[in-house]
């Protein structure tokens, strides 16, 4: 599973660090760092990150 | 599963509930009739950086989940008509769907005022065009604008006037300070001084009586002033109206249900104690398991995506005929609001603790989170500022979750 974030779009709200904390976190300054090729097992979490992205910045690719 | 489950709506809500059906194990047919023209898009950049010209409206629609690609959509066909015992609705356009099983989706379309004067140059911001419409009407140079209501949308329309250089915004509310009822007294005067600082008026305690008008032409005539109700005319080239929404449930009239704010539904986003009907997003009036048990509509952002997820388990196990066993819905609400260079961040529900708010941290002239309490459990966080205000409120997501229930 590979996955994108466009940081052009991305406002730092974290909801996708509640949904998937093993693939989304923040920086001490309350920036995003994020896993770009998790394991497959992380799927559903990684969705449900997608979903409750604000500014729905997070793709999921292949 | 054979069958075909329609779902009523076009928006967020109604493309969250076809995703989440196939993810619940439907695998029947499922169309999704909406009124609007456009694929489903997301409305929070409408307010902000669709008015500010800085977010095409191509950027918003969302992508669908590749489970959902076989999915029928009817867009720009409004439902006219329900017929829940028989199972099938009437289209605006003259045809008739059945269903086996119903997705309600049909959100909210703003309020408008029905006092005397002209409708030109009003708006409202709930559509894609009506965000177009406004962006045109507030980079005309020089105008003047007058925002009546001082809640989130109001608020984050007037901030991105300000923002893109409009001299003169005014908010009008007949409430003391901006977003108080949400909110409380403390948070909203900390908000109100902030609006302030950044050039934005206000005229507050006092509501609207009628608009002025002018153009001669008859049938033509645009809005040149707002008439206050203390006798007050605030002129304005630019009027738009932020005075909360109508849920669109007339379609529903006639099946014997509650429809008297949203669709009333059951713990398990259930309506009118039909096993095939639910329903999801701001329409929905449900209780929430985590608090009171008071049915109520939630307008946050969140609402679509956390109730299409619990009702397409529900409608999926009730047409497979099984048993409905999960917990009562009891979605954690979250809300957040940028406006100028802030931003307000909640987590919880803090119209439910808004009688004892206290300073958590920071200070309410800078960086601030508020807690709000009931029976002395924190009930709800709401952070102002900058990104370090909205970590601050995360942190307490946690200990909010695990609250016992209000009734407990």
């Amino acid at each position: 599973m590979k996955v994108v974030v466009d940081m052009n779009k991305c406002q730092d709200h974290g909801q996708c660090v509640f949904a998937s904390p093993d693939v989304f976190s923040m920086d001490d300054d309350g920036h995003l760092l994020y896993v770009a090729d998790p394991d497959e097992s992380l799927r559903d979490e990684v969705e449900e990150a997608a979903d409750v992205c604000p500014l729905q910045a997070i793709r999921i690719e292949a | 599963m054979t069958g075909r489950v329609v779902v009523a709506g076009a928006s967020m809500g109604g493309l969250r509930a076809a995703e989440q059906l196939r993810a619940a194990g439907w695998t029947g047919a499922i169309t999704v009739v909406g009124d609007e023209p456009h694929m489903p898009y997301n409305r929070p950049p409408l307010s902000k950086e669709v008015l500010a010209g800085k977010a095409s409206f191509d950027s918003l629609a969302f992508t669908p989940k590749a489970a959902a690609a076989d999915v029928e959509w009817r867009l720009g066909t409004p439902v006219a008509a329900a017929r829940l015992a028989e199972r099938t609705l009437d289209l605006a356009d003259g045809s008739t769907l059945a269903f086996d099983g119903l997705v309600v989706a049909t959100g909210m379309r703003p309020r408008r005022l029905g006092c005397p004067g002209p409708t030109a140059g009003r708006h409202t911001v709930r559509t894609l065009a009506d965000a177009q419409a406004l962006r045109d009407a507030l980079t005309r140079p020089g105008v003047r604008v007058v925002v009546i209501g001082a809640g989130f949308i109001g608020c984050e329309v007037a901030a991105t006037a300000v923002g893109l250089g409009v001299r003169e915004v005014t908010v009008v509310d007949p409430l003391p300070l901006p977003m108080v009822g949400p909110l409380g007294e403390a948070p909203a005067r900390a908000l109100l001084r902030r609006h302030e600082e950044r050039g934005m008026r206000f005229a507050l305690g006092t509501g609207v009586a009628g608009f002025e008008g002018a153009g001669g032409v008859e049938g033509e005539d645009r809005v040149t002033g707002v008439v206050l109700s203390d006798g007050r005319v605030l002129p304005a080239d630019v009027v738009v109206e932020s005075v909360g929404s109508v849920a669109s449930t007339e379609w529903l009239d006639g099946n014997g249900l509650d429809l008297t704010d949203g669709v009333l539904t059951d713990e398990q986003l259930r309506v009118g104690g039909l096993p095939y009907v639910v329903a999801v997003g701001d329409v929905a009036r449900f209780p929430n398991a985590r608090y009171d048990g008071v049915p109520r509509r939630v307008e946050h952002w969140s609402i679509p995506t956390d109730t299409a997820k619990h009702a397409a388990k529900v409608l999926t196990a009730q047409l497979a005929g099984f048993e409905v066993c999960l917990p009562a819905f009891a979605p954690l609400p979250t809300f957040w609001s940028d406006q100028h260079d802030f931003r307000l961040q909640s987590f919880g529900a803090p119209a439910l603790g808004k009688g004892d708010v206290r300073v958590l941290d920071g200070d309410p002239d800078g960086d601030v989170l508020f807690g709000y309490h009931r029976g002395g459990h924190l009930v709800g966080v709401v952070a102002l500022g900058g990104q370090a205000a909205a970590m601050g409120a995360a942190k307490y997501r946690a200990q909010l979750l695990k609250q016992p229930a209000l009734t407990a």
